[in-house]
């Protein structure tokens, strides 16, 4: 480890985890896929009328948005459990809280910035102005963040067990929610003429607290399951 | 080293919390009973009706106690859960897994008879108001920690994981709380408060305060049984453990 530095390590991880994303595209691509689908369904589902669309819209393309980064939650610590990174990130020198730092970062870049491209586009799709748009673009960047760092605290908790999928929702959906309600509130205020700034305030201090705590749980997390 | 503290020692030797629980449970336990008989009746039959509410108001002598003891039980389950993942001391950690059945019981208790007070007065058993949808998510919270609790095989990691766990959620429930606050209120505000004046009758006010600590007896007495068994199990191959089990085996 001579000559090395944390912050070596830490790219390293990084460029590593993109690299492995990169070669496995299609995969990459499935919550793209599902937010796609899923915001498709519902104008099928109620009614094609564009105000009512429109009404709709954030909580719509937000919720699923949410359940998207949630299905792509699974993945972050799943291959690295069975080919036994996980343990030696963990016994390696660098601080773990650090290392899941990263780690979750290279899980939003992979999963979240997607979502937070994609989803403005279909904000169009249901008739949201422009300036409404902008501010679905924003708050996406500013929430998702934050949703991948709760996540990942559910994921290193419940990273040993055989049934994951609707367990892990139960454990971080609660948690999810005042991204939720914050991130719509605002897109509301903005269809609606309101000034928006409080909200993105409110979700960029969750993402600032997410970003300094949540790293400490997630390792505290990885160190209860695997032991 | 001072009696507090060599008592406090102590009291994290499981065989030794096994016989202080079993001292003290059932005291808690008829205590409780006595409260609830006096609170009951003074809050039921001699409270007077109230001038807005009329005689459906009587619920909040169940409701607001439990809805109390709902964020209680979670603040004493995060700080066992605490104790438990700092000083791997094995009472505290089954002092908060015992603790999260009785909270998300209290939890289920303030909503469902939330509902039928919601009914009458609203007109609606449910309402997408602020306070309801916390306490629904606290549900969900309390929920997911026993669901985790239950799903990892070793017993310390599971009391390990969901104490964590919990303290995650105990950061977040403000956070929860402030914001389905944004959505405006349905609920009547707090009308009790210790520190100045209440904006309730004393004759209302008497039976709420011992139904306050009658609940809170009822959860001394419950986690202690709980935490007794949960020992049991845990200690179930020490010699302490075979004694009580099969005191005549073990004597042979």
């Amino acid at each position: 480890m001579q000559g090395h530095s944390l912050a070596t390590a830490a790219f390293a991880l990084l460029s590593r985890d993109l690299r492995l994303a990169f070669r496995r595209r299609g995969e990459a691509l499935s919550p793209i896929l599902f937010l796609l689908m899923v915001a498709t369904l519902f104008p099928l589902g109620l009614s094609p009328d564009p105000e009512q669309l429109a009404a709709i819209a954030p909580g719509v393309i937000w919720v699923a948005a949410l359940l998207s980064s949630l299905l792509a939650l699974n993945q972050m610590f799943h291959a690295d459990l069975r080919d036994g990174t996980l343990e030696q990130l963990i016994i390696s020198p660098w601080p773990l809280p650090v290392m899941a730092l990263v780690k979750v970062l290279a899980h939003w870049i992979i999963s979240g910035l997607p979502l937070t491209v994609v989803a403005p586009v279909l904000g169009l799709g249901y008739g949201l102005d422009g300036a409404t748009v902008k501010i679905m673009f924003w708050s996406l960047l500013l929430g998702t963040p934050t949703l991948s760092f709760i996540g990942a605290i559910g994921v290193a908790l419940s990273v040993g067990l055989h049934r994951g999928g609707m367990f892990l929702a139960l454990l971080v959906l609660p948690l999810f929610v005042p991204v939720l309600i914050f991130a719509t509130a605002g897109i509301s205020a903005s269809a609606e003429g309101f000034a928006v700034g409080s909200h993105l305030y409110l979700l960029g201090a969750l993402l600032a607290l997410a970003v300094s705590t949540a790293p400490f749980a997630i390792a505290a997390g990885l160190r209860i399951s695997i032991s | 080293m001072n009696k507090l503290t060599l008592w406090f020692h102590k009291l994290g030797s499981p065989e030794y919390f096994y016989r202080f629980a079993g001292r003290w449970a059932p005291w808690a336990g008829w205590s409780f009973a006595l409260l609830t008989v006096i609170g009951l009746y003074l809050g039921m039959f001699k409270a007077p009706p109230d001038y807005q509410q009329g005689e459906s108001y009587r619920i909040i002598f169940i409701h607001v106690p439990s809805a109390w003891m709902s964020m209680f039980i979670y603040v004493a389950m995060s700080a066992a859960g605490f104790v438990g993942l700092v000083w791997r001391i094995k009472v505290a950690e089954i002092m908060a897994m015992a603790s999260a059945p009785i909270g998300a019981a209290f939890t289920l208790v303030t909503l469902v008879t939330g509902a039928f007070w919601g009914k009458p007065m609203w007109g609606a058993y449910w309402v997408w108001d602020a306070r309801l949808t916390s306490e629904l998510i606290l549900l969900f919270i309390y929920l997911g920690i026993i669901g985790l609790y239950q799903a990892i095989e070793d017993r310390r990691t599971a009391a390990r994981a969901a104490s964590l766990l919990a303290l995650v959620g105990l950061v977040n429930i403000p956070i929860i709380h402030f914001s389905v606050e944004w959505w405006t209120t349905l609920h009547q505000g707090s009308t009790v408060n210790l520190m100045g004046e209440s904006s309730m009758h004393p004759s209302m006010l008497w039976p709420l305060l011992i139904m306050a600590v009658a609940t809170k007896l009822y959860y001394v007495m419950n986690v202690l049984q709980r935490a007794r068994n949960m020992i049991l199990e845990l200690e179930s191959n020490k010699s302490w453990a075979k004694t009580v089990l099969q005191p005549a085996e073990a004597s042979r």
